[in-house]
């Protein structure tokens, strides 16, 4: 697996770890213009750090849902192109903002994830889609956000097995979301996130061609 | 409605701009950054782009505040009016009560009474009720409908809490919630103060007099209505009342800091009191 332009592995106190280059966001580790990502702190960066193919180059679109306060699409401003950020909850989006200060590539949205015509009108056709929501119905709302992927896009998830039923079977949760992504996408990879994230399936898919 | 959030916008209109972002809408993405250049609204893409970070981010901002503001701070409106509505009711209820039984000797008490003497039972419904029964019975209904207004509250802060405060609410059930809230003034305020405090939050009396060294410290405030106090045998209630209030200052923390689902707390603090309630059985 190749890493995308931008991001890099460098030394951080004697631990090698991801880093993409930016202002530092959440009190994580530099060195140098380098800032440490940390996959116990994002499911994408556990995705690139569990060696997925996410198929991301450096440079693309993107549209991330579920972007909390940051911490990931603070990373992903510092290597792709223009992106946009949506999330609902007002306090997280506080500090989103703050990481959004000094990227002018990134967009935030306060929005709902299950709504994409509330911010259609601003969001381009993109070549990443990156899904984080720890709502119910996770697959709908990768479906539902289908409309801004490129034909030759990828939709990169991070399914929590909790937000669909805390009591059920983890690995039955991710059977039924996989099944419910395969009406829209073709699932390329699948991935627990453990040790980094427990209870998550990581995704990497692309749409079906009609 | 295929427009883009500039469309028509003059490009230096920011009130517009931001107006545009936050309440727009269209059935699917387009192209927007050409069809900005297209219309004119930018000279190049870079260009446009820079207008959509400053956008973006007045209308983020705004939404925020306007969100903040709207959500916890409606919370503690509503359950100081809900707790008025019931003190009043309350206190009405029991005036009806008095004057009833003046009137019926057999009078009941509480709202329920109050209630019933509303709805008119045949007694003293009928039309050759003098004055005395007519005023009696109108001051009734007044109380009924204040308890059917607190009722309406009572829903109304059960629908909301969830959202202003998820986790806080899946631990203390949404009332006890935005009580918690609306004595600590605000969600902000509850997350910063330490669970020693929100333990006794509500206590304010009984705190006072233990500090000026005359009464024991006080074991819990409104938590008390929790199941898991209340429902915990006298000796062990203020070791109950102190992992609840652990737990619900790490709520109302989670909430307001980062807004995640944690259900392991609920998890967590069932254990918890388990063990607690498990002694019982040790001495």
């Amino acid at each position: 697996m190749t890493l995308p332009d931008g991001v890099e592995r460098h030394d951080f106190g004697g631990e090698t770890s991801l880093a993409t280059r930016g202002e530092p966001v959440y009190g994580e580790r530099t060195e140098g213009e380098w800032r440490r990502w940390d996959p116990h702190r994002s499911k994408l960066g556990a995705m690139l750090e569990g060696g997925m193919e996410t198929g991301l180059d450096g440079g693309e679109t993107v549209l991330y849902l579920g972007a909390a306060a940051g911490t990931t699409v603070s990373h992903v401003a510092d290597f792709c192109g223009p992106t946009y950020a949506v999330e609902f909850a007002p306090r997280p989006m506080r500090d989103l903002l703050d990481a959004a200060e000094s990227r002018h590539n990134l967009f935030p949205l306060l929005k709902d994830a299950r709504k994409p015509e509330r911010y259609a009108h601003v969001v381009e056709p993109v070549d990443v889609l990156v899904q984080d929501v720890a709502t119910r119905g996770q697959a709908r709302v990768a479906a539902l956000n289908g409309r801004f992927l490129d034909d030759d896009g990828r939709l990169l998830a991070a399914i929590k097995a909790r937000s669909e039923d805390v009591t059920a079977d983890p690995d039955d949760v991710f059977d039924a979301v996989r099944e419910g992504l395969s009406a829209d996408y073709e699932l390329l990879e699948t991935m627990r996130l453990e040790p980094y994230h427990e209870d998550h399936l990581g995704v990497v898919a692309r749409p079906r061609s009609e | 409605m295929t427009d883009g959030w500039f469309a028509g916008l003059d490009p230096d209109d920011d009130a517009a701009a931001v107006e545009r972002i936050q309440a727009g809408r269209a059935d699917a993405p387009d192209h927007w950054p050409q069809r900005a250049v297209d219309a004119g609204f930018a000279d190049d893409e870079s260009t446009y782009y820079e207008r959509l970070h400053e956008v973006t981010m007045a209308a983020t901002k705004a939404a925020v505040q306007a969100r903040e503001r709207a959500d916890d701070q409606q919370l503690v409106h509503a359950v100081r009016a809900m707790a008025d509505c019931e003190r009043t009711a309350n206190e009405l209820a029991e005036r009806v009560a008095e004057w009833g039984g003046s009137r019926h000797g057999e009078a009941g008490s509480g709202v329920e009474y109050a209630r019933s003497l509303a709805e008119g039972d045949a007694a003293s419904g009928d039309d050759a009720a003098d004055e005395g029964d007519r005023a009696l019975r109108s001051l009734a209904e007044r109380t009924a409908a204040l308890a059917d207004e607190a009722a309406s509250l009572r829903a109304y802060i059960e629908r909301t809490a969830p959202a202003v405060a998820p986790n806080l609410s899946m631990l203390a059930g949404p009332v006890l919630a935005a009580r918690l809230v609306s004595l600590a003034g605000g969600l902000e305020q509850l997350a910063k103060k330490p669970s020693g405090t929100v333990q006794v939050l509500g206590a304010e009396d009984a705190l006072f007099a233990h500090l000026k060294g005359s009464a024991p410290s006080p074991k819990h405030g409104v938590i008390f209505t929790h199941e898991y106090v209340r429902g915990t045998r006298r000796e062990d209630r203020g070791s109950a009342a102190r992992a609840l209030a652990g737990k619900l200052s790490i709520a109302a923390r989670v909430d307001h800091y980062s807004g995640d689902r944690r259900p392991e707390l609920e998890r967590e603090l069932d254990e918890r009191i388990e063990r607690i309630r498990a002694r019982e059985g040790d001495e």
